[in-house]
């Protein structure tokens, strides 16, 4: 049970993050939410490479001890990357939807129709 | 424009937050980190100085031109080192354990390395950097100017 | 020497130069905006250059592979890995090369074209950086082996396709358009991580041709494989979730509209390398098959009757957009169905030549389509068809490509359109006679379809008397895609041999892809 607890973390993340872009009518809170899900699915990748007592894969010629694996942090880090410049886009998007439609609320947000 | 006490550890604090995103930058092939976590922690320290003395202060300071410059910089500087191994292979590490600069070998046994190793990867480290201060930088100045846009109408 | 260089390194250097290229673009607007346009534009016509090199170099060697950082860089798998390619791997196949040259031409066309049409903007450098991102994220994607590379391509081409779909404010629409559009192809690239991750916990690898040779096809592997297509499915603008296409093409500029359909095809790629490759091998090529069928017909037909009620030219286009990514759908899926039953041989690899030679046809026609709405718009200031009329008196040029347009998305010999549609239509016919009938059926309402917006926004008195003819390098981006369209449609048989021929087997043979890379092949 203990040895699933980051992926049960995980599905409870993903499913906050799910719930907030699903019901909420923000476009700040629709980010967020995205943010939760990319967290979650960050954790996910993370807790697959980690062993337990492993210690850091910085080392050139490894020692006999158990190391964490180093890919799943490396597409760790890239996916963060991306995730801020994402995050970026989607909150300036909203400053400048803000400033012409004068609300956030995504009932509101929709001329595009047909 | 916030208080006092906060402009005056923003003072003390700003030089710090720089010289630990440069050791971070400088130490990503030793240590957990590297360019982008490196330039997003000098990133905070122009956010820190931007909300404490408000944007229509700041921006006299940190030009955005400079920032967008920066980030070309690291971008091509970035490109340019993956292009130098292209005898080989793009992103060919021809540096590393060549004799060069960042080119020793790293002795045998378990050790964590040393500054001087690692061929092109601490290059591509500073590349990206410089890269990654200049563009959050940049994205943290935008969007404090547009909040001002905003707020005035 | 020079020649060898270039054919070895030309899969890294596709990558190389647009990246390159846009991060120079800054620097140079900066000093004069002339440069900038030419140095954009080099660079284009030199990736295009790049993908000829690479289309000789596969269609006559074979499949080439390129290792990032390996020495020497054809090394898929290095002596102490433990017989795991752990490096990026470029894996490109004929099917490959044949999106890569979609995706440099298309690029090609949009910039050229934007170099007039985005004149009196502020903020071009940041523009056409993104331009070339964008192309970056395309070819990286087709060209890619490596799973984890093509979700960060997928993201590049996500990211800059709707930082330029918002490049125009236009009083918060567009913006409104591409907000949509990026929350959307956001979630769809984590699911697709998330589903990496799962294949990557359970086989070690990242790498498409490892992932596939390893593949037990367990629950997990289904949930990996629901998410992967249901979102590639998605981004390429199929049916059920085509919500974000109409508002995403129909509020992009011009040049961008046309570059989003080779963004979509490169999602197609992906979905029918994943179909076939990684999964094909260990799920079933029936449930898969009728999937894209299914995924198809639906497309086909709600697109096109969607597409009639429309007043706006480009939202109009963009329902089309999506009706004929269901004719690809529907060919390469008879194709899947088929696959391995004596019934291939007969009628379903014609039907997967027909499917694939329609990408290229549809990225070609209705590239030229958007680029003459674009067009429209630039010298009217309205997309509304309503108030358009008699543009055929001042807009000669644009009249003759958006005729040559029209009647190639119609099916109307002897334009590129009609020789794609033909091959689905007589294979389609032998697996199931409805389907081609339906496929019939759609081509004619197509048709109806662009009569009405050639009627209502060409013909009829001059009602815009001071509308002059485009400049000339927007018309030059459109006749780049017409010379195509005239070419293929003339010489159908120079295509399917040199292109779509060698693209359908390479697609058809994920044992030749998987050995390629893990050795024991040519």
């Amino acid at each position: 049970m203990l040895y699933n607890l980051p992926y049960i973390t995980v599905a409870v993340v993903i499913a906050i993050g799910l719930y907030a872009m699903l019901y909420k009518r923000n476009l700040i809170k629709i980010v967020i939410g995205l943010s939760l899900i990319e967290s979650g699915v960050n954790l996910f990748l993370v807790s697959l490479g980690y062993v337990q007592g492993g210690i850091a894969p910085i080392y050139t010629n490894a020692p006999k001890t158990e190391m964490v694996l180093p890919t799943p942090q490396a597409l760790t880090l890239t996916s963060i990357v991306i995730g801020v410049a994402t995050t970026a886009m989607l909150l300036s998007f909203c400053i400048v939807i803000y400033r012409h439609y004068g609300t956030l609320d995504s009932e509101k947000v929709r001329r595009l129709r047909g | 424009m916030m208080s006092k006490i906060v402009r005056t550890q923003a003072n003390i604090l700003y030089p710090l937050i720089l010289i630990f995103g440069f050791y971070i930058v400088a130490h990503g092939h030793l240590t957990p980190g590297g360019g982008f976590q490196g330039g997003a922690v000098i990133a905070t320290g122009v956010a820190l100085v931007a909300i404490s003395f408000g944007y229509g202060k700041i921006k006299k300071w940190i030009k955005k031109t400079n920032l967008t410059a920066a980030e070309a910089v690291g971008l091509l500087s970035f490109i340019i080192a993956a292009f130098t191994g292209i005898g080989t292979s793009f992103f060919c590490n021809w540096l590393a354990n060549s004799g060069l600069i960042f080119g020793d070998t790293v002795p045998y046994g378990p050790n964590p390395g040393y500054l001087n190793t690692a061929g092109l990867l601490p290059i591509m480290n500073l590349a990206v950097g410089i890269e990654v201060l200049g563009g959050l930088g940049v994205v943290v100045m935008y969007m404090l100017s547009a909040a001002k846009a905003s707020e005035v109408k | 020497m020079m020649w060898d260089f270039l054919m070895h390194n030309s899969p890294a250097l596709i990558i190389a130069v647009p990246l390159f290229a846009a991060f120079f673009t800054p620097v140079i607007g900066r000093f004069s905006k002339k440069a900038m346009y030419a140095w954009v534009v080099g660079a284009m016509i030199f990736t295009e250059f790049l993908v000829l090199i690479l289309l000789y170099t596969v269609y006559t060697y074979g499949t080439q592979i390129y290792v990032f950082g390996a020495r020497p860089y054809s090394m898929a798998i290095p002596p102490d890995s433990g017989g795991i390619p752990v490096r990026i791997i470029f894996t490109v196949d004929s099917m490959s090369v044949f999106m890569a040259f979609i995706a440099a031409t298309v690029g090609l066309a949009g910039a050229i074209y934007s170099v007039a049409c985005e004149k009196g903007q502020s903020g071009q450098e940041k523009y056409y950086a993104l331009v070339l991102l964008m192309i970056v994220g395309m070819l990286g994607m087709v060209l890619t082996g490596d799973m984890f590379n093509f979700f960060v391509f997928l993201e590049i081409n996500s990211l800059a396709s709707a930082a330029l779909v918002s490049y125009r404010i236009n009083k918060g629409v567009s913006v409104e358009a591409a907000f949509k559009y990026a929350v959307v192809s956001a979630i769809g690239a984590l699911m697709i991580l998330f589903a990496i991750g799962i294949l990557y916990g359970e086989y070690d690898a990242l790498n498409m041709a490892m992932i596939a040779s390893r593949m037990q096809f367990t629950t997990l592997d289904k949930i990996a494989m629901a998410l992967i297509l249901v979102t590639l499915a998605m981004k390429c603008g199929s049916i059920p979730m085509h919500f974000w296409v109409p508002d995403g093409y129909g509020k992009a500029p011009g040049a961008i509209s046309a570059m989003l359909v080779a963004a979509s095809q490169a999602s197609l790629y992906g979905l029918f390398r994943m179909c076939f490759t990684v999964f094909g091998l260990a799920a079933s090529h029936i449930t898969l098959g009728y999937f894209l069928i299914i995924l198809g017909l639906i497309s086909m037909f709600v697109g096109v009757t969607m597409a009639l009620v429309q007043h706006d030219i480009k939202r109009l286009m963009a329902y089309h957009a999506v009706s004929q990514t269901g004719y690809m759908l529907l060919g390469v899926g008879v194709g899947l169905a088929t696959w391995g039953t004596p019934a291939f041989s007969q009628y379903g690899f014609a039907a997967m030549e027909g499917g694939i030679f329609h990408i290229i046809n549809h990225a070609m026609y209705k590239g030229l389509l958007f680029l003459t709405a674009g067009a429209v718009i630039y010298r009217v200031g309205t997309s509304d068809l309503n108030k358009m009329g008699g543009l055929a008196h001042s807009m000669k040029y644009t009249t003759i490509f958006f005729i040559i347009g029209a009647l190639s998305i119609a099916g109307i010999p002897p334009f590129n359109g009609y020789a794609s549609k033909l091959m689905i239509y007589e294979s389609v016919y032998q697996f199931n006679p409805l389907l081609a009938v339906i496929a019939m059926i759609v081509s004619i309402l197509t048709l109806a379809s662009f009569v009405k917006v050639f009627h209502s926004a060409f013909m009829g008195p001059k009602i815009y008397p001071d509308v002059k003819e485009v400049p000339k390098s927007m018309l030059a981006g459109m006749a780049i895609l017409t010379f195509f369209i005239i070419l293929f449609g003339i010489f159908p048989q120079l295509a399917i041999t040199y292109l779509v021929q060698p693209a359908a087997s390479a697609l058809a043979n994920p044992i030749g892809y998987i050995s390629r890379v893990l050795g024991g092949g040519p």
